[in-house]
């Protein structure tokens, strides 16, 4: 049977990763032939080395300007995280799920992308919302579940939906959204537009049928679609070692000749540029990338499970690829582009800006005291139009 | 009007709803260039071109993923699942992700997706040909379920369901497909060409989801019945001297409820006769609705001429198979009960 390289009690262990060097893999042209970068799935794509220079042919050149509103994104995300997880700590929120460590996934990702590309995420991406610009006091009266709630109370927190967004509503069952994302950039294709579609799914996920319904379709196709495979190592209490029995998940790729490219979670400027090359490819028509995101889920799975009984307490901070948001920022900072002080400065006010947001919010109502969306609304939106027999039990609870 | 068979008038009305909606889209196995095991789909490749009209893996639950994703992003597919029998891998994306993607996103996504596939038996088909699923899908909020029973009724019906901004599971009675069967099988197979349903428009028409079809008038039993029970009763009825009212339900949600209760307020008695499985059939489901809204009408006890509740079989089909005998038999029981 196979066990994760280290059980609570233990010492950390991953000394059985190999991997290569900031700057060393390789970066195809874009049109290239699948099957001239096989290597890229085996590799890992970095850009950012141990003195904090983004190096090699990946390097997306960022100006500072978008360096810095990756930063702000990715420390809102984790500010906004910390905040709600204490609420649902004190019964404000049911449930919660943070993106500690995986930040950069879809901060980076998402600013890789154009507002017309569609998002199919997981729960794990709610970032991509602050990158398109939601409002967070619409996304908390969700996670609160209040009248102001734009799915109605209908969800648990973090199952976000945001139409204006191009953000399609989540779904608790894992992995279904990737092939569906399949769908959607084939429909792209059919009106003859360059937009793309774009998925996620976790490494536990990657053992679903879904999984392979998406790449198969993306492949037989060639949907311009980006499919990622965020290996967190964890999907709750399962290690990777037991969701495959494979190589890498990238490598699975490979068998359906696609472009797969694994790439440092953990690199702001990696997951960019591996996005762009993937958006790019898909925009002129040649078809789907696939895409394992090498990364490290740092907190519980959601608020209902304990990591420290299946996993070394702090197994995170012996993660050899660090902490994504301090490796942007010391990159910044290598740079001659950002110091403490600024950075003080901003997570003051990130930190005003979600206590401001949640009192604004609070004004909606809460889940204990509401007001909720009227009961009246229970039996909305099962059809376009309402049925006979749902009138008639809507008319027997008397709303 | 011309004669048409259910294929013919299936292909029809996927015809008319490319021609007139350009986000119209039809998939599935061998659907494309061969034109469907059941030829539903012969000659729409070639009319208007591998995009429109195409083949897929064999992967129902990629069939029908790909369809919500279209669907969320201004399509409108059509798909066809090979066999009934064979929904099952795709049985999550339709209960979990097209039944509610409506109302867990507060009405911000939807995807009108209909699903068309060949059910029911009488065609020597064993389990795995034969099986009628229509309860899975009537017990999941959010679907529509809709089952024809003649070719007139086939393509009115599939418009409609195409043009529903809802999803729509189309089960199509495959023994129907080529000629109405009345549960005999030693007698010759009939063909539509003399059958009064046999014919069909070749314009666009629609008929609504939800009106059920009272295809027999009478006075003393309501026999309720969809697919290719509506024959089996129509033929008992025919051969009882009961003055049997049949009707065929077409759409089973929504459900003519109005339909149902008018007749069975009038005769007194209801006998539900469908293929699937009786328990938790929805015959089941129909028996609770009517006693209670004809509870101080009713003669007799509701009955059930269903499947028996074992997998279809293959050799003893026609023991498994509701017979217009085994109607007759309940018709006189209920008749008993004054």
């Amino acid at each position: 049977m196979p066990e994760p390289p280290a059980r609570p009690g233990e010492k950390p262990d991953f000394s059985q990763l190999k991997l290569p060097k900031a700057g060393e893999a390789p970066r195809p042209p874009v049109d290239g032939d699948a099957a001239d970068m096989r290597d890229l799935a085996f590799s890992l794509v970095s850009v950012l080395d141990p003195k904090h220079k983004a190096v090699g042919d990946w390097d997306p050149k960022l100006d500072a300007d978008t360096l810095r509103t990756g930063l702000r994104h990715m420390m809102l995300l984790r500010i906004y995280d910390d905040r709600m997880q204490t609420l649902q700590r004190t019964g404000k929120l049911s449930f919660y799920m943070k993106s500690l460590g995986e930040e950069a996934v879809a901060i980076a990702q998402g600013m890789a992308l154009r507002h017309e590309d569609i998002l199919f995420p997981s729960y794990r991406q709610p970032g991509l919302q602050m990158v398109r610009g939601r409002d967070l006091v619409d996304m908390m009266c969700h996670c609160i579940s209040n009248q102001r709630d734009n799915v109605k109370g209908r969800q648990m927190p973090v199952h976000y939906s945001w139409r204006d967004g191009n953000f399609v509503s989540i779904s608790s069952p894992v992995g279904t959204q990737f092939p569906q994302a399949v769908g959607a950039a084939m429909a792209f294709a059919y009106r003859g537009e360059e937009n793309v579609a774009i998925s996620w799914v976790g490494d536990g996920t990657a053992a679903e049928g879904d999984f392979h319904y998406a790449i198969n379709f993306a492949a037989v196709y060639r949907a311009p679609v980006i499919l990622n495979v965020v290996n967190n190592q964890w999907a709750i209490s399962t290690h990777m070692n037991i969701s495959t029995g494979g190589t890498t998940f990238a490598a699975r790729g490979i068998a359906y000749d696609l472009p797969s490219i694994r790439v440092d979670g953990n690199d702001f400027l990696a997951l960019y540029a591996v996005t762009q090359w993937a958006a790019e490819r898909a925009r002129q028509g040649l078809g789907a990338t696939f895409i394992e995101v090498f990364t490290y889920r740092a907190e519980a799975h959601s608020t209902s499970d304990d990591p420290t009984r299946y996993r070394p307490k702090d197994e995170w901070k012996s993660w050899p690829l660090g902490d994504p948001l301090e490796r942007l920022k010391a990159h910044l900072k290598a740079i001659g582009e950002w110091d403490n002080k600024r950075h003080t400065a901003l997570e003051k006010e990130l930190n005003e800006l979600v206590v401001k947001s949640y009192k604004k919010a609070e004004e909606y109502g809460t889940l204990d005291e509401g007001p909720y969306p009227p009961t009246s609304t229970l039996f909305d939106d099962v059809y376009k139009d309402e049925l006979p027999h749902l009138r008639k039990q809507r008319q027997q609870l008397g709303v | 009007m011309v004669q048409m068979n259910i294929v013919q008038a299936v292909n029809s009305a996927l015809d008319t709803v490319l021609e007139r909606d350009e986000n119209v889209v039809i998939f599935g196995e061998d659907v494309g260039y061969f034109g469907g095991v059941f030829r539903c789909t012969d000659g729409l490749q070639a009319k208007y071109g591998l995009h429109r009209v195409f083949d897929t893996p064999l992967s129902e639950g990629g069939i029908a993923s790909i369809a919500i994703g279209m669907g969320i992003n201004g399509l409108r597919p059509v798909v066809e699942m090979q066999f009934a029998d064979y929904i099952f891998p795709a049985f999550d994306q339709i209960t979990n992700e097209l039944a509610k993607l409506r109302y867990r996103s507060g009405g911000e996504y939807w995807a009108p997706v209909t699903i068309r596939t060949p059910c029911g038996g009488g065609i020597r088909g064993g389990h795995y040909h034969s099986q009628s699923p229509e309860v899975y899908f009537t017990h999941t909020p959010g679907l529509k379920v809709v089952i024809p029973s003649n070719p007139y009724d086939a393509k009115g019906l599939l418009t409609t369901a195409v043009e529903d901004d809802d999803p729509v599971i189309f089960l199509e009675p495959k023994r129907l497909y080529n000629g109405p069967f009345d549960g005999d099988h030693t007698a010759a197979a009939k063909k539509w060409d003399t059958h009064a349903s046999g014919e069909v428009s070749e314009d666009y028409y629609r008929i609504p989801l939800g009106e059920a079809n009272v295809v027999t008038e009478g006075s003393d039993v309501t026999l309720l019945a969809w697919g290719t029970m509506v024959h089996v009763a129509q033929a008992a009825a025919a051969r009882s001297e009961t003055s049997c009212e049949v009707i065929d339900l077409r759409s089973l949600l929504p459900l003519d409820l109005e339909a149902i209760v008018a007749s069975v307020q009038k005769t007194g008695r209801c006998i539900i006769i469908h293929e699937a499985p009786r328990t938790s059939g929805y015959g089941g489901e129909l028996s609770a609705l009517i006693q209670e809204e004809c509870f101080w009408h009713l003669e007799a006890p509701v009955q059930r001429v269903t499947g028996w509740d074992t997998p279809f079989p293959h050799t003893l089909e026609w023991e498994y198979f509701p017979s217009q005998e085994r109607v007759m038999e309940t018709i006189s029981r209920t008749m008993e009960n004054n």
